[in-house]
């Protein structure tokens, strides 16, 4: 299974799940992908389908409605896949938290294996969390 | 013979090469966008890791043919590699016809990617699985008609015979015509851009691959690395001479140069080239490029 978990880390495959963010956080991760940052060059691709994901990025402040759908892409992905919350939304509930439809954070509902917090983070923290997340991965 | 269809020249061979053009096919699509791009290995790593990810099938799919679809795809590859390279290595011990049945096997990737979208029952994969069907109708046509020209060249239908000709088709102005037609034909069996319509990322999120998770998709993607190596091979033995070997080792370095720079246009036209829509597709294949492939097939038949 280390075999396989190496080879994951080396081609992290990106799905993007906007829990109602407010964009910031969206457009920090594109900003990530641009070829400034290139995280290509370390195998990792932003795909379409949740079936072919290996990391399911979370951004914003899940609603108890949004959360439901999370839920269940979640459970669409094939495992092994790791799940990581951008974003003081996502992470705490950000601003949002004391709001009567959101019960933050959404790690209740969902295993998450890393958060990045800030609004938004910097396309540098998220690489560094990302680095860390890898490294966490292989230690396994 | 097993032999030869497993390792060399067929699946393992071309599994490697055909990766190894798709780390091509990304590096130089990075360097065109100011990128460093992947790593050498990065093809080989994403289909281990492939490997290694759960099987998901979805519910109420035809999981036979679900399942089966990639294997069926991968097969045919790789059966048309080794049919292609056995006659590069030895030409005078191919048998007639195979030009036809490299043909038919080159175009059943494509059926599979048709089988296995409306294998799984997801909306979105019907509408990739019937545009890439939609696809294959429309460039067939025009390919048959650009492979007729060194046919009716050489009159055989064997590959041996078409490279064993005193002169390759592209030395004749029939030849250079039907190699453009067959080019952008080469594009729309690779579903790249402009006529990457069954797959379009951003309006169908991977379109007819878009169930598939795991080894399947291994497969899928592994058929795709190996078709992009299998298809300009099959460009240059039909209509560049292909690649002759015994003859010293610059006579082997020019042929595996036409590769090359078959596999530079490919990523060249795919990075310059917005994507058409499935109608504006049928249109070019059925209109210009079917008439362009008809007056060659005409100037080769009057001998030019």
């Amino acid at each position: 299974m280390s075999f396989g978990i190496n080879a994951l880390t080396k081609s992290l495959w990106v799905f993007h799940l906007a829990g109602s963010p407010c964009n910031n956080c969206d457009i920090e991760i594109l900003d990530a992908l641009t070829p400034k940052y290139d995280l290509e060059r370390f195998g990792i691709v932003l795909i379409g389908s949740i079936r072919h994901a290996d990391v399911i990025l979370l951004s914003g402040a899940f609603n108890k409605k949004a959360v439901i759908r999370a839920k269940h892409v979640y459970a669409q992905a094939p495992k092994p896949v790791v799940v990581i919350a951008v974003g003081g939304c996502a992470c705490t509930g950000g601003i949002f938290r004391d709001s009567y439809n959101i019960d933050p954070p959404i790690g209740k509902y969902i295993p998450v294996d890393a958060y990045i917090p800030g609004c938004p983070p910097k396309p540098e923290a998220m690489i560094s969390a990302v680095v860390k997340l890898v490294g966490k991965l292989r230690g396994k | 013979m097993v032999l030869q269809a497993l390792i060399f020249p067929g699946l393992l061979f071309t599994a490697v090469i055909g990766l190894v053009t798709s780390w091509i096919d990304r590096k130089v699509t990075a360097r065109v966008q100011m990128r460093v791009g992947p790593p050498f290995l990065q093809p080989f790593y994403d289909v281990i890791k492939l490997m290694v990810k759960e099987t998901c099938v979805p519910a109420g799919g035809a999981k036979l043919l679900f399942l089966s679809a990639p294997v069926i795809g991968l097969v045919a590859v790789s059966l048309a590699s080794t049919i292609i390279w056995r006659s590069l290595i030895a030409p005078d011990q191919t048998f007639v016809g195979d030009l036809i049945v490299v043909i038919y096997l080159l175009t059943m990737p494509a059926l599979a990617v048709v089988l296995g979208s409306f294998a799984s029952r997801n909306p979105l994969a019907s509408l990739g699985g019937s545009r890439e069907m939609k696809l294959i109708l429309s460039y067939e046509l025009p390919f048959v008609l650009a492979v007729l020209v060194p046919v009716i060249r050489t009159h055989s239908i064997r590959f041996g015979d078409i490279l064993l000709a005193e002169h390759a088709a592209v030395a004749a102005p029939s030849g250079i015509l039907v190699l453009i037609v067959a080019i952008l034909c080469m594009q729309a069996k690779l579903t790249l851009v402009p006529f990457d319509a069954p797959e379009a990322e951003t309006e169908l999120t991977g379109g007819a691959y878009i169930e598939y998770s795991g080894p399947p998709l291994a497969m899928f993607k592994l058929t795709r690395a190996m078709m992009l190596f299998t298809m300009p091979m099959f460009l240059v033995t039909v209509f560049c001479g292909g690649i002759v070997f015994g003859q010293g080792l610059g006579t082997a370095l020019l042929g595996i140069l036409k590769y090359i720079g078959l596999v530079v246009v490919i990523v060249l036209i795919r990075n310059t080239a917005p994507r058409v829509r499935i109608d504006q597709a049928v249109k070019f294949f059925w209109g210009p490029m079917t008439v362009a492939a008809l007056v060659a097939v005409i100037l080769a038949l009057v001998g030019k």
